[in-house]
C-alpha cells in the first residue's frame, strides 16, 4: 500500500509542528493570557485589565521631553542593537569573505572557521567575565598603560560602561554573523566571480554588485540571530554594565522575582511586539524563503 | 531477517523497560519506617556538610536540600507547596507568605528552647532595652492567630509564624586601606568624595533601605517607617539615588553575594551595601575589609523555619526533631563563630570556646587566633570584632528587613532608577 505523498510530508513535519505548538504556541498564548490578569504580592488574579501595559507607560506622556523609564531602556536597548549589529555585520563580513575568497584550499578553510568557533568551547558567562580582570581599575590594561607611562590615572570607562557592554556583545556573537554569511558566500558560483572578472570588473565592482547581493540571505538571518538576542538580553548588559544601564530583560526578571508575573508577561509581549516589528521590516528586504 | 527481529527484540525490551520507568513514577515514594528525611526549601547559607554530618550523628535525620535565592524561596512556597517540608526564610517575606496559607503555625509547645528564643525577636528589646522596629521587625509578624490562620497576632499565641534560627545587623562595608580615614555615617555612600568608588545593591526591597538609612543621616528627610514608606517618600529617595547615579557615585551595583566580593576585592569599589560572609570572604583573601559601624545604626534581617501546610503526622514529627536540634546549640555556635547570631545564645554558649564568646557575642580583644568554622585565620589576639559586642551591634538596630505596603510602586520606582 502506498500512501499519498502530501500525507508523508504532512505525517514527517508533525513532530516539528508538536515541537513549536507544545513548546512555543501554548507558553506564549500563557504569556499573553497572563499579561492582562490581575495581581498583588502573593498571588496573580484571573482578571481582564490593562493596567499592567499602563504601568509599563506611566507617566510616558506626561514626562516628555524627557524620557520615561519604559522608553529610555528600550532606546538604550536598540542603540546597542544598531551598534552591535553594524560592527558584528562589518566584521562577520570580513571574516567570512576571507574565509570564503581569499582561503584556497578546503582543508585550511574547515581548520580556520573552526579556529573561531574555539572561544565558544566555554559558556558565554565564562568568556564575559573574562574580560573583568582584563579592563578593571587595577586590571591589565590600566596597569600596562600606567607602567608604560601612557596615563597617569586608571581610565573608567573601560569597565562597567556602554563601551565594555559593547566590547562584550561584539566578541560574544561575531560567529553567528560569520556562519550564515560565510554559508551563502561558498554557494555563490565561481565562475561570475570570473565573468566579472573578464567583463572588466574591479574588486570594488565584483564586491557590491556580487558578492553583497547573493550573500544578502546570509547577512539577513545573521543580523536576525544578533538583533533577537541583544534585544532581549540582560546577563551581559548586567555583569559588563555593572547593573547600571537598562534592558529589558532585567525588569522582567525582577518583575518576576517579585512574583509581579502579570506585568512581567506584559513587558515580554512588549518586548516580542518590538523585536517582531524589526524583524518583519528585514525580511521585507529580502525573501527568505525564496532565498534559501 | 534477523536485523528485523533484532530490531522487535529490542524495541519490547524498551517498551517494557519504559513501562516499568512509568510504574515506578507513579508509585509513591516510601521511606522506610526509620529512615528520617527533611525536605529543606531555602538559601541553605546557613547549612553546610559539617552540620548535615553532626545531624545525622545525633539524630538520623538526613537533610534534602532544594536551594535556591531569597526571592525564589518566597516563589516556591506560593507556587508549589508540596514540593517542601521545611521552608528557611526572612521574617520579612511572611506578610507574603501567610496569606497564601501554604505554611502552618508553629506549635511553640513543641520546641524545646522556645523561652529561651532571643528578645530581641520576641520582644523587640535586648537588655531590656528597645531597639528599632521600622520595617518588617519580628514582633510584629511573630505569632499566627491560630495553627491554620492566615492572619498575624498581635498578642502571643501558642502558635509562631516561623521558628528563629539566625539574624544579623547589616551595615556598610569599607577598605580602610583605600579610604584611609574614619566612616561613621550612612551618608559617605552617597559623598561626592566616593564619586565612582560606591555600590548599593540592586536587590529591590533591601536596596531602598539602604537608600533611606543614606537619606536619613544625609538629613534630608526623618521617615515615620523606613520599612513603609509612602509613593511620595518612594518618589523623593529614588529621586536622590538618580541625582547621585547621574552623577556618577556607583562604579557597579551588585545583586549577588559573589559579585560585592569581587567588587570589594579589586578596589572597584570602596564602600557598599554589604553582607557579613562577603566581609569574611574578602578577608579571607588576605585583603582588609571592614564591616563598619555607623552612628544611624543597623539594617538588621532574621530567618526561621517554618512547616509546609502539606507537613502532617510523622513527617512533622520529624521536622519538629530536626528544629529541637538545630537549636540545641551546636549550629549556634557554628554560625556565631561566622559572626551570625543565633536566635538561642543560650545554647551556642555551651558550644563556644570562652574566648569565643568573649570575642563575638562580648564584644573583647581577643586573647589568641580567631578562626572561621573552616579553620582559617579571621582575626589576630588583641583585635576587637566590628561593632563590639552583641548588645551594642544589636541595640544600634534603626530598620529591619521589609516588604512595603506599596511593593508594586516600589519595584517600579526602583526600575526607573536602574535605567536612568
Amino acid at each position: 500500500m502506498s500512501i499519498p505523498k502530501h500525507l508523508t510530508s504532512l505525517f514527517l513535519s508533525l513532530p516539528f509542528a508538536i515541537i513549536i505548538f507544545s513548546f512555543f504556541v501554548i507558553p506564549l498564548c500563557l504569556v499573553i493570557m497572563v499579561s492582562f490578569w490581575d495581581y498583588n504580592a502573593y498571588s496573580i488574579i484571573p482578571d481582564f485589565i490593562f493596567t499592567n501595559y499602563e504601568d509599563i507607560f506611566y507617566g510616558c506622556v506626561k514626562s516628555l521631553p524627557d524620557l520615561c523609564t519604559s522608553f529610555a531602556t528600550y532606546l538604550s536597548s536598540l542603540k546597542f542593537v544598531v551598534i552591535v549589529w553594524f560592527i558584528t555585520l562589518i566584521t562577520g563580513f570580513l571574516v567570512a569573505l576571507f574565509l570564503a575568497f581569499c582561503v584556497s584550499s578546503l582543508q585550511m578553510q574547515v581548520v580556520l572557521f573552526l579556529l573561531c568557533t574555539i572561544p565558544f568551547w566555554t559558556s558565554n558567562v565564562i568568556r564575559m567575565i573574562s574580560w573583568i580582570p582584563l579592563l578593571g581599575r587595577n586590571g591589565l590594561v590600566n596597569s600596562t598603560l600606567l607602567d608604560l607611562g601612557i596615563i597617569d590615572t586608571p581610565i573608567e570607562w573601560l569597565l562597567y560602561s556602554q563601551f565594555s557592554v559593547i566590547l562584550a556583545f561584539v566578541h560574544l556573537y561575531t560567529l553567528f554573523m560569520v556562519v550564515p554569511i560565510f554559508n551563502s558566500m561558498m554557494r555563490i558560483d565561481r565562475s561570475l566571480l570570473e565573468a566579472a572578472h573578464d567583463a572588466g570588473a574591479t574588486t570594488v565592482q565584483t564586491l557590491t554588485n556580487i558578492i553583497i547581493p547573493l550573500s544578502r540571505p546570509g547577512i539577513i538571518i545573521g543580523s536576525i540571530f544578533v538583533i533577537t538576542i541583544v534585544m532581549g538580553d540582560f546577563l551581559t548588559i548586567g555583569v559588563m554594565g555593572g547593573q547600571q544601564i537598562p534592558s529589558v530583560g532585567k525588569i522582567i526578571n525582577v518583575e518576576m522575582t517579585y512574583l509581579q508575573f502579570p506585568a512581567a508577561a506584559a513587558n515580554a509581549v512588549i518586548l516580542i511586539i518590538i523585536t517582531l516589528m524589526i524583524i518583519y521590516s528585514m525580511t521585507k528586504l529580502v525573501d527568505i524563503r525564496k532565498e534559501l | 531477517m534477523t536485523r528485523k527481529i533484532d530490531r522487535r527484540t529490542l524495541l519490547k525490551a524498551t517498551g517494557a523497560s519504559v513501562t516499568l520507568a512509568g510504574l515506578g513514577l507513579a508509585s509513591p515514594v516510601v521511606h522506610s519506617a526509620n529512615e528520617k528525611i527533611v525536605r529543606y526549601l531555602g538559601t541553605a547559607t546557613t547549612m553546610g556538610s559539617e552540620i548535615d554530618k553532626k545531624l545525622f550523628d545525633d539524630t538520623g535525620i538526613k537533610v534534602q536540600y532544594i536551594p535556591v535565592t531569597t526571592d525564589e524561596v518566597t516563589k516556591r512556597v506560593l507556587t508549589q507547596p508540596n514540593s517542601f517540608d521545611i521552608v528557611d526564610t526572612e521574617y520579612f517575606s511572611l506578610p507574603k507568605l501567610v496569606p497564601s496559607g501554604n505554611i502552618l503555625g508553629m506549635d511553640s509547645k513543641r520546641i524545646t528552647e522556645f523561652d529561651n528564643i532571643s528578645t530581641t525577636h520576641t520582644l523587640g528589646e535586648i537588655g531590656g532595652k528597645k531597639i528599632g522596629d521600622q520595617g518588617t521587625a519580628p514582633k510584629k509578624v511573630f505569632y499566627l492567630k491560630d495553627e491554620n490562620s492566615s492572619e498575624f497576632s498581635a498578642e502571643p499565641t501558642r502558635w509562631a509564624t516561623l521558628i528563629p534560627t539566625v539574624f544579623n545587623a547589616d551595615t556598610l562595608g569599607i577598605r580602610p586601606d583605600l579610604i584611609k580615614r574614619p566612616i561613621s555615617s550612612w551618608a559617605e555612600l552617597l559623598n561626592p568624595e566616593f564619586k565612582g568608588k560606591a555600590s548599593i545593591l540592586n536587590i529591590p526591597s533591601i536596596g531602598i533601605m539602604d537608600a533611606a538609612m543614606v537619606v536619613e543621616a544625609m538629613g534630608e528627610y526623618q521617615y515615620p517607617d523606613k520599612g513603609n514608606m509612602t509613593r511620595d517618600e518612594i518618589d523623593m529617595t529614588i529621586k536622590i539615588l538618580i541625582e547621585a547615579k547621574k552623577a556618577g557615585q556607583f562604579r557597579a551595583l551588585w545583586s549577588d553575594f559573589n559579585e560585592s566580593v569581587n567588587l570589594m576585592a579589586s578596589g572597584e569599589v570602596v564602600i557598599q551595601s554589604m553582607w557579613s560572609p562577603a566581609i569574611t570572604a574578602v578577608r579571607t583573601q588576605g585583603i582588609p575589609c571592614v564591616y563598619q559601624p555607623l552612628k544611624e545604626g543597623y539594617r538588621a534581617w532574621a530567618v526561621g523555619f517554618a512547616l509546609s501546610a502539606a507537613t502532617k503526622g510523622y513527617q512533622a514529627d520529624v521536622c519538629y526533631e530536626f528544629i529541637n536540634w538545630y537549636l540545641s546549640g551546636f549550629v549556634g555556635g557554628y554560625l556565631n563563630r561566622q559572626g551570625y547570631y543565633s536566635a538561642v545564645p543560650k545554647t551556642a554558649k555551651e558550644y563556644m570556646a570562652d574566648y569565643e564568646w568573649d570575642y563575638w557575642m562580648l564584644g573583647k580583644p581577643a586573647t589568641q587566633d580567631i578562626t572561621a568554622p573552616d579553620g582559617k585565620k579571621l582575626a589576630g589576639a588583641g583585635e576587637v570584632r566590628d561593632g563590639g559586642s552583641f548588645e551594642e551591634r544589636m541595640g544600634g538596630v534603626a530598620c529591619w528587613n521589609a516588604t512595603m505596603d506599596e511593593n508594586r510602586y516600589m519595584v517600579r520606582k526602583w526600575n526607573e532608577f536602574v535605567a536612568a
